[in-house]
C-alpha cells in the first residue's frame, strides 16, 4: 500500500538539490568559519552566502540573520532576548492564546520571571482581532508576539496591520512565520516586522536550522554565551552544513513560490471535494478564505483524534491533531479550544491536513478516499 | 484460511515484559501486529512527570525493535466511571473490591476491545497468563500454565464472544522463560520489574490513597461480644483476615480482623490465626458470569478460588432463580471476603464467577462479615 503525507506542516522531505548542496560541504568544507586560515574562510564564505540567500527572501540586511537550530530556539531568543534586552522600557509582553508552544511556554517562563503578559483571544475564524491589541497596549509594552500562520488551522493573522498599529509604539514586533515562510511573500520592512521567525525543515530543507531575523538596533540579550559567532548573539560553531541545505531549499522555494501555492490550493480543494463527493460531513475550523494554501484542518463529527490518526497511519495516511497526544492522553487542541470553547467536540476530532512537495493530484485523491472510507466506517 | 500476514492483532501493551514479548511471539508467528498502549489513569505529579509517559516509551522501544507500529489510547473517562467509582462504592460499602477484574471486564475487554475492532483487528491479544481453547465449536478460558502466574482468577467476567476475539500467547509459558525470551531478544523491558498492586495506586501507600478520596471516620475496635480493644482509623482500610495495623498489643495470640459493623462504624477484632469466626462454608456471589452458559447446570460441583493465588477448593453450586449462586464449601474457609471475586473451575477450565456478597457458617448468616 501507498503510504501518502498529508503532514507537510509537521516537516517536510528534503529535495534531492538540498542534499546535493549539503553533500559538498560535509566532504570540502570542513573548516570552522571563525578560523583565521584558508580552510576556515571557504566555510566562512559558505555561510555568508546562506545568510545573504536568507535575509533577501524577506527583504532583510544579511547582518540581521541569526542562525538558530530551528525555530524554537529562535521563538525564545526573540522573546527572552528582548524581554531581557528592553527590561528597562517596560515589563509587558503581548501574545496571543494559538501560539505554537515554542511560543506560549517561553511566555509563561518570562510571566515567572516577573513580566506581565497579555494574551490575546482568537475568534471562531481563527483570527485575532486589532481591536483586541489596541485595547492591550500600554506604555510599558516592550514585546508583541504574534504569529504569521497558525500551524493547526493554517489560518493567516492581521499582520501588516500589526505592524502598521505598533509602527509608533516602543513595542517591538515578532512573529512566528514558520508555516508562512516559503509560500507566502513576506518583506518585513515594509511589514513592520523587527523579527521573525524561519525554520528549515518546513521548506524541504534539513533538520536542525532555522534562523531569526531581527532588526539591527533591537537590543537583544543572547541566551548563551561563548564565542562571538553571529555577532555575539547565538554562539557556538556554526552549522555550515545546515546553512548550506537551508540556502538552496530557500532560493528553491523562492523561486516557484506561486506555482506552488497555486498547486498546493489545487490539493486541498480536491481532496476536501473528493470527501463531499463521499458524502463525508465534515467542518472547516477556521475562516477557509484567509487559510494559507497548504493547511487545513476539518472536523468530522462524531469521531475522536485518536481513533481517526490510528486508523488512518494503519492505511497509510499520515495526517496529525493539534491534540498533543502523549501516552494516550488526550489534551484537547488549545487552538481550537481558543476558537471554539474547551467543550466544543472539535477540539478533540479535528484532523489537519498539510499538503506539500510528497503530493499529486493522485495521491491526494487516493488519499481522500481512504480517508472518506475510514471516517464513513467510525461514523457508520 | 487467511494467512496469519492477513490477520491483524492489536496487542494490549502496558511497557512491561509479559506484553512485550506477546507481541513479539505474534509478529514471529508473522501476524499483522499492531501495539496499543492504554492509558487510564491521570497520575501525573506536582512535576509533572507521570510513570504512563515512561512506560509508553519503553511501549515505543519495544516496538521499534519488533518493527510494529505503535499507538497510544486514552479510557481515563472510560476507566473513572466503570472502575473508580465502583472500587469507590465498594470501600464505602465497607467491602474489600477487586478493581483488577472490573478494569479486565469493562476497559480491557471490552472498551478497549472496540476500540481494536474499530482499527481493523481480528483479535485482541494481551499479556495475561490465561488460555483459550475451542472445544466443540465452544471458547474456553484456561489456567495458565504458569501456575504460579495464572490470571483467570481477573479474568472471570470475560465471556464467550469476547474469547472468541481473544489471543493470549503466553498462556502456554512459564514467566521465567518468558524473560529469557525478552533477554534473548534484548527487549529493553527484558528486567523491568513487574509491576505490583492496584494499577492505579501503584507503589504509594494505599491508605493514604484512600484517604483522598473517601472520607474516613475512626471508631471502636471491639471483640464480637463487643469488649473496646481499641480504636481503628476508618473501616475502609480494613479487610477480613487482616493483622497488620491494627496496634493491638499484649500478651496471647495475635489479634485478626473479623468483620464490620457499617452503621455503628464498629471494627471487628478476635485473637488468633485459626480463630473459629475467621472460618465459614457457604457463600452467596451476585454479579455472576458464565464463560459457557449453556454448558452450566442447576447444581453442580467443582472448584473455587475465593482470593488470587489461593489453592483451589471444592464446591457444591447452585444456581438461583435470579442468576446469583450458592457456594458450599466442603470445608469450612479462613477468611471469606465480600467483595472479592469467587471463581470456579472444572480441571484447568475457568468456568466463570462472581463477587462475594454473603457469607455463611452452619447456615446462620454472618452479618459481622458484612
Amino acid at each position: 500500500m501507498e503510504q501518502i503525507y498529508l503532514d507537510h506542516a509537521a516537516t517536510t522531505p528534503m529535495g534531492k538539490a538540498v542534499i546535493d548542496a549539503m553533500y559538498p560541504v560535509y566532504t570540502e568544507i570542513f573548516g570552522n568559519p571563525s578560523s583565521v586560515h584558508s580552510f576556515g574562510r571557504k566555510a566562512r564564505q559558505q555561510l555568508d552566502g546562506a545568510r545573504r540567500v536568507m535575509a533577501k527572501s524577506i527583504h532583510a540586511n544579511e547582518k540581521e540573520i541569526i542562525f538558530t537550530s530551528g525555530g524554537t530556539e529562535a521563538d525564545n531568543l526573540a522573546l527572552i532576548g528582548t524581554a531581557y534586552g528592553n527590561r528597562e522600557k517596560g515589563n509587558h509582553i503581548i501574545t496571543t492564546v494559538q501560539e505554537h508552544h515554542a511560543t506560549l511556554h517561553t511566555a509563561e517562563m518570562l510571566e515567572k520571571q516577573g513580566f506581565d503578559v497579555t494574551y490575546l483571544p482568537v475568534y471562531e475564524d481563527g483570527k485575532i482581532k486589532i481591536a483586541d491589541l489596541k485595547e492591550a497596549l500600554t506604555d510599558a509594552t516592550i514585546l508583541v508576539s504574534i504569529m504569521y500562520v497558525n500551524n493547526e488551522t493554517g489560518v493567516i493573522q492581521p499582520i501588516e496591520e500589526i505592524g502598521q498599529l505598533l509602527a509608533d509604539h516602543q513595542a517591538y514586533f515578532h512573529t512566528d512565520a514558520v508555516q508562512a515562510f516559503g509560500l507566502l511573500s513576506i518583506d518585513v520592512k515594509e511589514m513592520g516586522i523587527d523579527m521573525l521567525t524561519a525554520s528549515a525543515h518546513k521548506v524541504n530543507g534539513p533538520k536542525g536550522i532555522g534562523f531569526l531575523y531581527a532588526d539591527e538596533t533591537i537590543p537583544l540579550q543572547a541566551l548563551q554565551f561563548g564565542g562571538e559567532q553571529e555577532r555575539k548573539r547565538r554562539p557556538g560553531t556554526e552549522n555550515v552544513v545546515g546553512a548550506a541545505g537551508f540556502q538552496k531549499a530557500v532560493e528553491l522555494v523562492m523561486e516557484d513560490k506561486q506555482q506552488r501555492s497555486v498547486r498546493y490550493q489545487e490539493y486541498k480543494e480536491l481532496f476536501m471535494q473528493a470527501l463531499q463527493e463521499n458524502d463525508v460531513v465534515f467542518y472547516v475550523n477556521g475562516d477557509l478564505d484567509s487559510t494559507i494554501p497548504s493547511i487545513v484542518n476539518l472536523s468530522f463529527p462524531g469521531t475522536n483524534v485518536e481513533t481517526l490518526l490510528t486508523n488512518f497511519d494503519l492505511d497509510g495516511i499520515a495526517a496529525s491533531s493539534g491534540s498533543a497526544c502523549t501516552a494516550g492522553s488526550v489534551e484537547p487542541s488549545h487552538v481550537l479550544a481558543a476558537m471554539f470553547g474547551t467543550n466544543n467536540a472539535c477540539t478533540t476530532n479535528s484532523i489537519r491536513f498539510s499538503f506539500g512537495a510528497y503530493n499529486t493530484t493522485e495521491n491526494t485523491k487516493e488519499a481522500a478516499k481512504r480517508v472518506a472510507k475510514i471516517v464513513k466506517r467510525l461514523t457508520a | 484460511m487467511k494467512d496469519n500476514k492477513d490477520i491483524r492483532v492489536v496487542v494490549g501493551m502496558s511497557g512491561g515484559v509479559d506484553s512485550s514479548v506477546a507481541a513479539l511471539l505474534l509478529k514471529e508467528q508473522g501476524y499483522d501486529v499492531v501495539g496499543i498502549f492504554m492509558k487510564n489513569w491521570d497520575d501525573t505529579d506536582e512535576f509533572g512527570v507521570c510513570t504512563a509517559t515512561e512506560d509508553y516509551d519503553d511501549v515505543i522501544r519495544v516496538c521499534n525493535q519488533l518493527d510494529i507500529p505503535y499507538y497510544a489510547v486514552n479510557f481515563e473517562k472510560q476507566y473513572w466511571d466503570k472502575v473508580f467509582t465502583y472500587f469507590l462504592d465498594e470501600y464505602k460499602s465497607g467491602r474489600t473490591p477487586n478493581p483488577d477484574v472490573m478494569c479486565n471486564k469493562e476497559i480491557k475487554f471490552k472498551a478497549f476491545l472496540d476500540h481494536a475492532i474499530s482499527l481493523g483487528a481480528d483479535y485482541l491479544a494481551t499479556g495475561h497468563y490465561a488460555q483459550v481453547r475451542k472445544t466443540n465449536g465452544h471458547y474456553e478460558m484456561l489456567r495458565g500454565a504458569d501456575d504460579n502466574k495464572d490470571q483467570t482468577y481477573f479474568l472471570n467476567q470475560l465471556t464467550e464472544d469476547v474469547l472468541a476475539k481473544v489471543m493470549f500467547p503466553l498462556g502456554d509459558l512459564p514467566k521465567p522463560k518468558v524473560r529469557e525470551i525478552a533477554k534473548e531478544h534484548g527487549l529493553v523491558t527484558a528486567d523491568k520489574k513487574d509491576s505490583t498492586g492496584i494499577c492505579f495506586i501503584g507503589e504509594r501507600n494505599f491508605k493514604q490513597f484512600l484517604s483522598e478520596y473517601l472520607p474516613a471516620q475512626s471508631g471502636e475496635m471491639q471483640t464480637l461480644e463487643g469488649t473496646v480493644k481499641g480504636r481503628h482509623d476508618g473501616l475502609m482500610y480494613y479487610t477480613i483476615g487482616q493483622r497488620q495495623g491494627l496496634g493491638i498489643g499484649g500478651s496471647g495470640d495475635p489479634w485478626f480482623v473479623v468483620g464490620k459493623n457499617l452503621q455503628a462504624n464498629i471494627l471487628y477484632v478476635e485473637q488468633g490465626y485459626s480463630n473459629d469466626k475467621l472460618y465459614s462454608d457457604r457463600l452467596i456471589a451476585t454479579d455472576v458470569n458464565w464463560i459457557n452458559p449453556d454448558l452450566v447446570q442447576e447444581t453442580f460441583t467443582c472448584t473455587a478460588k475465593f482470593r488470587y493465588r489461593q489453592a483451589d477448593s471444592p464446591v457444591t453450586v447452585t444456581v438461583l432463580e435470579n442468576g446469583h449462586v450458592d457456594v458450599v464449601f466442603a470445608e469450612s474457609t479462613r477468611a471469606i471476603t465480600p467483595g472479592q471475586a469467587v471463581v470456579f473451575y472444572d480441571g484447568d477450565v475457568c468456568l466463570g464467577g462472581g463477587t462475594i456478597d454473603e457469607v455463611f457458617k452452619d447456615d446462620h448468616y454472618l452479618d459481622y462479615v458484612g
